[in-house]
C-alpha cells in the first residue's frame, strides 16, 4: 500500500471508530470492541507506514488545497512518526484501561466518551503527519474541540468550570497568538512547509526572532508553558482514562511537539543557536520545570500532583528546543516518549486507586500498597523512570538533554557569548530530578510503609489484595514494563530521530516541494 | 432566437424580474400552497440565472444589460462583474434554502390571515436585494433598496403574533431605514447635480475627468452615512437587533444573510468604482473614520452578544461585530483586505443563515428564544444542536469552517498593509467570540433539561435547509479555493475602478434595430 493511502488510513479508522462506536452505542460489549479494534488497527497501520518510511517509499501526500498555494498536506518525518506510534500503541492499552475504569465506576456516556477519544486520535494523528503550519493548525483545534466533552464528562459544576478553563486558554492562545504567528510567518516567507533547516532563517529581523517564537511558544498553549499552564490541572475534573492519554500523551504532546516540530523545521535550529533567540524561552521553561516541581509538592491530590508534574516535564521538552542544539532537539524528542510511558503508568494506578478504594487523595493512601501491590510497583517503577534511574527509560532522555546543554554552553562560548546561562541548565536538570523524587517516591513510600496498624491482615497476604479489575491493573503493568525496555530501545530512537536536525538533506528537499 | 437563447441573452433582467413579477401572481393565487411554490420556483430561477452569470464572469469580464435597448447613459443599465454576481449569488442562494423551511416556520410563528402577503412580501424584498445588486445605474440603486425596505418593514412587523415588541421593531426600523435612504437619495441628487448623470459608468468618468468638489464630497459623504445606517455600521446599528430579535425567524435569517450584505456592496460599489477612492478626502474618511469603527463594532458587538440572553438578540450583536471584521477588511483599501471583506459576505452568509434557522427551529419546538430556556436540548434536538455548535465554530473561527477562511485572509490583509495592531484586534475580538460562542453550547450540551420538557428535533423540511447551510459552512471552510478565488476577482474588478472598463458583453439588444 502507498504512503498517502496509508496516512488517510491512519486518520480514517480512528474517524470511522467514533463513528461506529456512536452507532452501536446500546451494545456496550459490541461497542467496546469496535474501538479496541479499531485501535489495534490503527497500531498496524502506524507500524506500516513506518516499515515504508524505513524503506525509504516517498512519504508527501497532499489531500485539499485550502487556498491557491496552501494546502492541507501530510509528511511523515521521524520526529512525527516517533509521535504517532506512541499515541497509536498507548491507545490499546489506554483503550483496555477505559473500559475497566468506566464500567468499574459506572460512570455514564460511554460511546460519547469513547467517540470522542477517538476523535482525539483522529486529531492526534493528523498533527503528528503535518506537513505545513496550517494543517497543524486544524487539527490542533480539531483536538481542542474534541477533548472538551471528555473534560465535561461529569456534568457537574467542578466539570464544567474545569472545561471552561480548558477551553478558554488553549483556544484564546491558539487563536491569538498561534494564529497570527503562523500568518505572520506565511505573510514574511511566503510558505508554511515543515522544511529540514527551517524556513525563517534570513527572512526576519534578528529582532522580531525572539517575539516570534514568543507567539508559537505560548500560542502553542497545549505544551502548558507557564503563565499559560492552568488548564492542565483545571482539565483533572476529566475521567483518568482521559487524563492518562490525553493529558499526559496525545494533547500535552501535540503541544510539545508542535514546538519542536516548529523549533526544528520553521525557524532551524542553526537559525536559532545563530540568533540567539530561544534563550529567554530557555529560562522561562527553566521556570516552569522548577516552579511546577515545586508546586507539585504542595499537592495532596494524587492527580493534580501528576498534572503539574506533567507540567514540569513537558517545560523539559520546551528546554530541548531553547536550547538550539540538535543534542537538546533530539533529548526532547526522546523525552516525548519515556515521559509519555513514565506517566502514563502514574496516571492509570491513580485511576486503578480511585476505582478500587475511591481515594483521591495522598494522604490517605497510607498503607495502600499492601492492597494494592501491583498497582504501587507500577507506579514506583513509572516515578522512577521519571525521576530518571537507570535501567528505566527516563534516565536517557535526561541525559541527552543534559548533554544538549552541554553542548549549547560549548556553541554560546564560540560565538563568543557568556556559556554560563547553558551551564546552569544542567543544574536545573539536576535540582528538577531532586524535586522528582521529593513528590513521587513519597506517594509510592506511604503505601509500602505506612503503619501496620492501618490495615490488619487476615488469613495471610493474598487475602489481603484487594486491586481494582483486572482491565484497570494490567496495562499499568504493561507501561511499566514498557519504561523498562525502552531503556535498552532509547538509543535506536535517538539514532532514528538523528535525521531531524540534520541539515538538508540531498535528494528529499527539492525546490519548493 | 430559441427560448434558451433569449433566456441566456435576458438573464439579467430576469434575475430580478421573475421574482419581481412572482409577488403580484402569488397575491392574485391568494393560496398559501400556491403562493410557496410560485415562491421557490421564482427564487431558484434567480439562483440559476445568478450562477449562469456568474459563470460568465468568473474569469474578469463584465455585462452590460441596456433595457429596452436604450444605450446607456440615456438608457438604464445592468451591469454584471464579478463583484455583484457573486453577492447575486449570495442573495439567490440564501433565499432559495430558507424558503422550503420558512414554510414550516412562518405556519407556525405568522398568523395564518398573513401567509400569501409573508410570501409576496418576502418575493418583494429578494427582488429589491437583487435589483440593487445587479443594475449599475445609480437611482435604481435607490429604488430597489426602498422596495426590499418598505418590504422588510412588513416582514419584521408580520412577527407581532409571537411578540408584539416586532411592530415596535418594525418602526425603529422604519425611521432609521428612511433615514438612511433619505441621506442616500441626498447624496444622488448631488452627484446628478455634479456630473449630470445617474449611470455609474458614466457618473465616474466624468468625476475622474473633473476636479473635485465640495458637492461630490458631500454626496459621497451622504452616500456613505445612508448606506452605513442600512448596513448597520457601529454606532447607527440601534435598528438591528430589535429587527433581527422580533421577526420571523426565517425572516431574521434570510436579513441577516443577505440584507446587510447587499447595503455593504452598494458602499463598496460607490466606493471603489463610482467615486474611485481617487481623492484624499475619501481615503481619510474610510482609513480613518471607518477603520477605526469597524474595530469599535468587533468588540463592542461581541461584547453585547456576551451578555445578551435572548439567542436571537446574541446572533444579531453578533452579526454586528461580524460586519465590522468585513468593513475592517475593506478599510484596509488592498486587494487581499477587499478579498477578505468579500469573502467574509459570503461565508457569514451561510454561518449566521445556519445559526438563524437553528434558533428558529429551537423557537419552533420550545417556543422561546431565551438562553436560559436551551438548557439540555443537546440530547433532544440533537441535530439543531449541533448545527449550532458548528455554526457557532465558524464566528469564532476554528479552522475547518468558513469562518477560519475569512479570518486568515482578513489577517493575511492587515500584515500586508503593515498593519500588525489591526491583526491583533482581530484575533482579540475573536476570543470573545469565544465567550459567546460557548455560553450556548455549555447551556445546550452541559445542562440538565427542565423537569417535564420533553421536545423532539424538528421534521426534516426545516433540519435539511439548516444542515445544508451548515455543512457548506464547513466545505468552503476546507477548500476555500472556490470563495477566495471568486471574492479575488471581485476585488479585482472593484479596483480596477469604472465598473469594469470599456470591453462589456453588451446583452439585450439583439433582435432590434
Amino acid at each position: 500500500m502507498t504512503t498517502a493511502a496509508l496516512i488517510i488510513l491512519t486518520m480514517a479508522i480512528p474517524l470511522a471508530t467514533a463513528v461506529i462506536s456512536l452507532a452501536v452505542r446500546n451494545q456496550p460489549n459490541l461497542r467496546d470492541s469496535v474501538t479496541l479494534a479499531g485501535a489495534v488497527a490503527l497500531f498496524i497501520c502506524v507500524l506500516t507506514v513506518l516499515a515504508n518510511f524505513n524503506m525509504g517509499l516517498p512519504f508527501d501526500f497532499e489531500l485539499i488545497e485550502f487556498q491557491p498555494g496552501i494546502a492541507i498536506a501530510f509528511h511523515v518525518e521521524p520526529l512525527g512518526m516517533v509521535f504517532a506510534l506512541v499515541a497509536s500503541s498507548l491507545w490499546i492499552l489506554t483503550h483496555i484501561y477505559g473500559i475497566g475504569y468506566m464500567r468499574g465506576n459506572n460512570e455514564k456516556n460511554h460511546a460519547r466518551f469513547f467517540a470522542c477519544f477517538a476523535v482525539a486520535l483522529f486529531a492526534t494523528m493528523g498533527i503528528a503527519f503535518s506537513a505545513n503550519l496550517l494543517t497543524l493548525f486544524l487539527f490542533y483545534e480539531v483536538l481542542t474541540v474534541s477533548t472538551y466533552p471528555l473534560v465535561a464528562h461529569k456534568e457537574n459544576a467542578e466539570a464544567k468550570a474545569g472545561a471552561r478553563t480548558y477551553i478558554g486558554i488553549l483556544m484564546g492562545t491558539s487563536i491569538v497568538l498561534l494564529l497570527t504567528g503562523i500568518i505572520w510567518t506565511y505573510v514574511i516567507t511566503g510558505t508554511m512547509d515543515f522544511s529540514p533547516g527551517g524556513i525563517l532563517a534570513g527572512k526576519v529581523e534578528d529582532g522580531f526572532v525572539p517575539v516570534l517564537l514568543g507567539l508559537f511558544a505560548f500560542g502553542i498553549g497545549k505544551a502548558a508553558l507557564m503563565p499559560f499552564h492552568r488548564w492542565l490541572p483545571a482539565a483533572m475534573v476529566a475521567p483518568t482514562p482521559v487524563s492518562a492519554l490525553l493529558h499526559a500523551v496525545a494533547v500535552v504532546k501535540a503541544g510539545v511537539f508542535s514546538i519542536l516540530k516548529v523549533g526544528v523545521y520553521v525557524f532551524g535550529i542553526d537559525n536559532l543557536a545563530a540568533t540567539g533567540a530561544s534563550v529567554w524561552l530557555m529560562w522561562l521553561a527553566a521556570f516552569s520545570i522548577l516552579v511546577a516541581s515545586l508546586v507539585a509538592m504542595q499537592q495532596d491530590n494524587l492527580k493534580r500532583r501528576l498534572a503539574y508534574s506533567t507540567i514540569s516535564q513537558l517545560s523539559y521538552i520546551t528546554l530541548g528546543v531553547a536550547l538550539a542544539t540538535s543534542m537538546g532537539a533530539i533529548g526532547g524528542g526522546l523525552h516525548i516518549v519515556t515521559h509519555a510511558f513514565g506517566k502514563i503508568t502514574l496516571f492509570m494506578c491513580a485511576g486503578a486507586i480511585y476505582v478500587a478504594t475511591h481515594k483521591t487523595e495522598i494522604s490517605q493512601m497510607r498503607g495502600l500498597g499492601r492492597k494494592m501491590p501491583f498497582t504501587f510497583i507500577a507506579f514506583g517503577i513509572g516515578a522512577l523512570s521519571i525521576i530518571g534511574i537507570p535501567p528505566l527509560a527516563g534516565s536517557w532522555s535526561k541525559w541527552l538533554l543534559v548533554l544538549g546543554s552541554a553542548d549549547a554552553a560549548q556553541v554560546r562560548s564560540m560565538l563568543g557569548d557568556p556559556s554560563w546561562p547553558q551551564l546552569i541548565m544542567i543544574g536545573v536538570l539536576m535540582v528538577s530530578s531532586l524535586l522528582n523524587i521529593a513528590y513521587l517516591i513519597p506517594v509510592f513510600a506511604r503505601g509500602f510503609y505506612g503503619s501496620h496498624r492501618d490495615v490488619a491482615p487476615e488469613g495471610g497476604w493474598r487475602a489481603a489484595i484487594q486491586e481494582a479489575p483486572l482491565f484497570c491493573v494490567l496495562p499499568s503493568c504493561i507501561t511499566a514494563f514498557g519504561c523498562l525496555v525502552l531503556f535498552f530501545y532509547a538509543g535506536d530512537i535517538a539514532g532514528f530521530l538523528e535525521p531531524m536536525t540534520a541539515a538538508i538533506p540531498a535528494s528529499t528537499n527539492g525546490e519548493g516541494q | 432566437m430559441t427560448i434558451f437563447e433569449a433566456v441566456h441573452q435576458h438573464a439579467p433582467m430576469l434575475t430580478v424580474l421573475v421574482p419581481m413579477l412572482s409577488a403580484p401572481i402569488i397575491m392574485l393565487f391568494g393560496n398559501r400552497q400556491a403562493a410557496f411554490a410560485i415562491a421557490l420556483t421564482a427564487s431558484t430561477t434567480s439562483f440559476l440565472l445568478s450562477l449562469q452569470m456568474l459563470l460568465l464572469v468568473a474569469q474578469g469580464g463584465v455585462i452590460s444589460y441596456h433595457i429596452g435597448g436604450w444605450a446607456p447613459p440615456l438608457g438604464i443599465e445592468y451591469r454584471i462583474d464579478a463583484a455583484n454576481a457573486f453577492v447575486l449569488i449570495i442573495v439567490s442562494s440564501i433565499s432559495t434554502v430558507v424558503l422550503p423551511y420558512a414554510r414550516r416556520s412562518i405556519a407556525d410563528e405568522v398568523a395564518a390571515r398573513h401567509h400569501t402577503l409573508f410570501y409576496a412580501c418576502y418575493m418583494l424584498c429578494f427582488t429589491g436585494l437583487l435589483g440593487v445588486t445587479a443594475t449599475g445605474d445609480a437611482f435604481n440603486v435607490f429604488v430597489f433598496l426602498e422596495i426590499s425596505s418598505l418590504s422588510t418593514y412588513v416582514l419584521v412587523a408580520l412577527g407581532a403574533k409571537q411578540d408584539r415588541r416586532a411592530l415596535s421593531a418594525a418602526y425603529d426600523y422604519l425611521i432609521l431605514g428612511t433615514i438612511g435612504a433619505t441621506f442616500f437619495v441626498i447624496g444622488l441628487g448631488m452627484l446628478y447635480m455634479a456630473t449630470g448623470s445617474l449611470n455609474m459608468v458614466h457618473i465616474a468618468q466624468v468625476l475622474a475627468e473633473g476636479e473635485s468638489n465640495r458637492t461630490v464630497r458631500s454626496a459621497f459623504t451622504f452616500i456613505v452615512v445612508g448606506m452605513a445606517l442600512k448596513f448597520a455600521m457601529y454606532p447607527l446599528h440601534r435598528w438591528l437587533p430589535g429587527a433581527y430579535t422580533y421577526a420571523p425567524s426565517a425572516v431574521s435569517a434570510f436579513l441577516a444573510a443577505t440584507a446587510t450584505k447587499v447595503a455593504i456592496y452598494v458602499v463598496l460599489r460607490f466606493i471603489f468604482s463610482v467615486f474611485g477612492i481617487a481623492e484624499e478626502f475619501e481615503r481619510n474618511t474610510v482609513q480613518y473614520i471607518m477603520m477605526p469603527l469597524a474595530v469599535v463594532a468587533m468588540f463592542a458587538g461581541s461584547l453585547m452578544a456576551t451578555f445578551s440572553l435572548n439567542a436571537k438578540t446574541l446572533l444579531a450583536y453578533s452579526s454586528i461585530s461580524q460586519i465590522g471584521y468585513m468593513l475592517l477588511g475593506i478599510t484596509l483599501l488592498n486587494s487581499t483586505g477587499l478579498t477578505a471583506g468579500m469573502v467574509h459576505l459570503f461565508n457569514h452568509a451561510l454561518t449566521k443563515g445556519a445559526l438563524f434557522l437553528a434558533v428558529g427551529a429551537i423557537i419552533y419546538r420550545t417556543g422561546s428564544a431565551l438562553v436560559p430556556h436551551m438548557a439540555g436540548l443537546g440530547r433532544q434536538m440533537p441535530w439543531t444542536s449541533a448545527s449550532i455548535v458548528i455554526g457557532g465554530l465558524s464566528l469564532i473561527g476554528a479552522p475547518a469552517t468558513a469562518g477560519f477562511v475569512s479570518k486568515w485572509v482578513l489577517m493575511q490583509a492587515a500584515f500586508e498593509a503593515g498593519m500588525w495592531p489591526i491583526a491583533v484586534f482581530v484575533v482579540l475580538s475573536s476570543v470573545i467570540a469565544v465567550v459567546y460562542v460557548w455560553r450556548l453550547v455549555e447551556v445546550l450540551y452541559l445542562q440538565p433539561a427542565p423537569e417535564g420538557r420533553s421536545v423532539s428535533e424538528v421534521p426534516m423540511t426545516m433540519l435539511v435547509p439548516i444542515w445544508a447551510l451548515a455543512l457548506a459552512s464547513i466545505w468552503f471552510g476546507i477548500d476555500a479555493d472556490f470563495t477566495v478565488q471568486a471574492s479575488r476577482t471581485a476585488a479585482e474588478a472593484l479596483l480596477a475602478g469604472g465598473f469594469g472598463g470599456e470591453d462589456a458583453t453588451i446583452m439585450g439588444t439583439r433582435g432590434r434595430p
